[in-house]
């Protein structure tokens, strides 16, 4: 036990070190005109505020969903019960996400909280790559409707079937999803 | 920004509807993501690495449009490493596709670029555990270069 926390620990301390060097790295280059540095430090501002302008809407929806939706309809809709058509509800909920797997991730781990069952959760995490609703308007514009529908239907039973086996698979381990 | 007014619209609808309630769903958010931010903070020194590595231009310049196996995982492989928001993928997928690249190398970058996260890797692995984020990005990788070797079929790029 004792031995695990000291781990943690150090793993930190490891992290907290490259934070550090990397934050002293971009200040410097800033400073004297390190052409490196300062591209990345640019890097980091634009990426920055993308992320500032998706995130606080995303884990704001996440606690509104926490709150109103209640664990038994997600377990009937998403979870055991649902059967086969959990993975219609999850791939319909994929469509409407924005901000790729940055939301995907939180999202499926408040699914996971109010039941929805793994395979389910992998299909909607993969599927958000896949059938993003504004996205694929945008895909097809610029490559062609039949581009999109290949994508589309070829990818879509090979994500569920994996979520269902990795479900299986994982449920043999005894898994549990963090937090 | 149609995220936000969504967003917008249903704090409001829920704020009218139960004060209390908003203010739970509120504090949920903010623990939800203060948990959930180092991960994040580790993410945007990736990213910001990785687009001074691999910029759009370098991009561009390594899709190569010859139809071999080789050129559909090289383009996977760098999909799967770089990032963008979605909105700057399909234009740049038009601009490939206007320079020659084939739909089936685009397929591959397009698809790995959503589907496969390195830099979301420290946020998957929060979430997920090393192994269940390690197997779900082998098997998106190998789900893309499907997708894009039928795309390549279809589309009479390949020969079978």
């Amino acid at each position: 036990m004792k031995d695990k926390k000291n781990k943690k620990d150090k793993k930190r301390i490891i992290y907290f070190i490259i934070i550090a060097i990397y934050f002293i790295f971009v200040l410097y280059a800033n400073l004297s005109g390190i052409s490196s540095g300062i591209e990345i430090g640019k890097n980091l501002i634009s990426f920055l505020s993308y992320m500032i302008k998706i995130l606080p809407c995303a884990f704001i929806l996440i606690g509104l969903f926490e709150t109103w939706v209640s664990r038994e309809k997600v377990e009937k809709h998403l979870g055991h019960e649902g059967g086969f058509r959990g993975y219609i509800w999850g791939i319909i909920l994929a469509g409407t996400m924005a901000g790729g797997l940055l939301v995907a991730l939180p999202v499926s781990s408040a699914l996971y909280r109010k039941g929805a069952r793994l395979s389910v959760i992998f299909t909607f995490i993969s599927a958000s790559a896949i059938v993003r609703i504004p996205m694929t308007l945008f895909e097809a514009s610029f490559l062609g409707v039949e581009f999109t529908a290949i994508r589309w239907f070829i990818s879509i039973p090979l994500i569920i079937i994996f979520s269902i086996f990795l479900d299986r698979y994982l449920l043999k381990q005894n898994y549990s999803m963090r937090m | 920004m149609w995220f936000f007014y969504v967003t917008g619209i249903l704090l409001l609808l829920s704020f009218f509807a139960d004060k209390k309630k908003t203010k739970k769903a509120l504090f949920i958010a903010y623990k939800r993501f203060i948990i959930i931010s180092p991960s994040f903070l580790i993410m945007l020194i990736f990213v910001s690495v990785i687009l001074y590595l691999l910029p759009q231009e370098k991009i561009i310049m390594y899709l190569d449009s010859d139809y071999h196996l080789v050129n559909v995982i090289l383009a996977a492989l760098i999909g799967s490493v770089s990032v963008m928001p979605g909105f700057v993928v399909f234009p740049l997928a038009g601009i490939l596709k206007s320079n020659g690249i084939s739909y089936m190398i685009i397929a591959s970058f397009t698809t790995t670029l959503m589907m496969v996260g390195t830099v979301t890797f420290p946020i998957e692995v929060t979430y997920f555990g090393k192994k269940v984020a390690l197997i779900r990005n082998i098997v998106s990788f190998i789900i893309a270069i499907i997708v894009s070797i039928i795309i390549g079929i279809y589309f009479g790029e390949i020969a079978i």
